[in-house]
């Protein structure tokens, strides 16, 4: 297994329920395959790991075509809400954890959590604004760092 | 179908290695499952975890995703890596004589 896939790391830059998932199982199923894993937040994917607002990351449901609902349907108010309970109760169905235990079951599984140094200072947060399996705020640099040897998926 | 010799008997299998007919399991064969994959000693925390995996299998006909393995089976997800770095539900799997785990978490 000699051109097997040793090492991930997974940027996630947005911050909708169906943007930041994706990351998540990739980066989870890496660990479980034995494969290295990094994830690094930025812009509005740092949501996904930011105390006040991991609770209220929603399904987009306007600018969505693939959830084949008219926009002026996706824009009355609760919208996005319904959408996003639905979809919850279906990932909860698959044995799909919510995203803080996911995080953290990531993080246990022995992945890295970084967030995006350029975004943390533009937002004006800090390292305390952050859930605890987050490991450290890097630059772009240090991720390059930290990615070297592996693949790069950005989503 | 492919076979796999262990401790001088031969067992079917599927293309990966894991064992075809559950039945064929016993703690002996274990031991030498895991030495085919380079765990030497099975320590309790590794008998826990094969044991947990194989009554889920055989009570749901499913292995137990990652998640339930960390809540359920009274050995946490750090210690699941540390004792089957490569891949706990997977390992653990073929070292419980059940197929590979299909999910995605």
């Amino acid at each position: 297994m000699e051109n097997s896939i040793k090492k991930v790391s997974i940027i996630i830059s947005k911050g909708s329920l169906e943007g930041i998932y994706p990351g998540l199982i990739m980066a989870n199923g890496a660990r479980m395959e034995g494969i290295e894993a990094n994830l690094f937040f930025t812009f509005f994917g740092l949501d996904a790991i930011h105390k006040n607002k991991q609770h209220r990351i929603k399904v987009a449901t306007v600018g969505n075509p693939g959830l084949h609902i008219p926009t002026w349907i996706g824009a009355i108010p609760g919208m996005s809400a319904f959408v996003t309970s639905r979809m919850k109760k279906s990932i909860e169905s698959l044995d799909i954890p919510p995203i803080g235990e996911f995080l953290q079951l990531i993080h246990d599984s022995g992945a890295g959590l970084y967030a995006c140094k350029a975004t943390v200072d533009m937002f004006k947060m800090t390292k305390t604004d952050f859930v605890s399996p987050v490991d450290e705020i890097i630059t772009v640099g240090e991720f390059y760092e930290k990615a070297q040897g592996g693949e790069i998926i950005f989503t | 179908m492919a076979t796999k010799t262990l401790a001088g008997k031969t067992f079917e299998t599927d293309e990966q290695g894991y064992l075809k007919n559950t039945a064929d399991w016993s703690e002996e064969l274990a031991k030498s499952l895991a030495a085919d994959i380079g765990i030497t000693a099975l320590t309790e925390g590794h008998w826990k975890v094969v044991k947990f995996m194989r009554e889920r299998y055989l009570k749901n006909g499913d292995s137990p995703s990652i998640r339930t393995l960390g809540k359920d089976s009274g050995v946490t997800t750090k210690e699941l890596y540390q004792l089957f770095p490569k891949g706990p539900a997977k390992l653990a799997a073929y070292v419980a004589g059940i197929p590979k785990p299909r999910g995605c978490i």
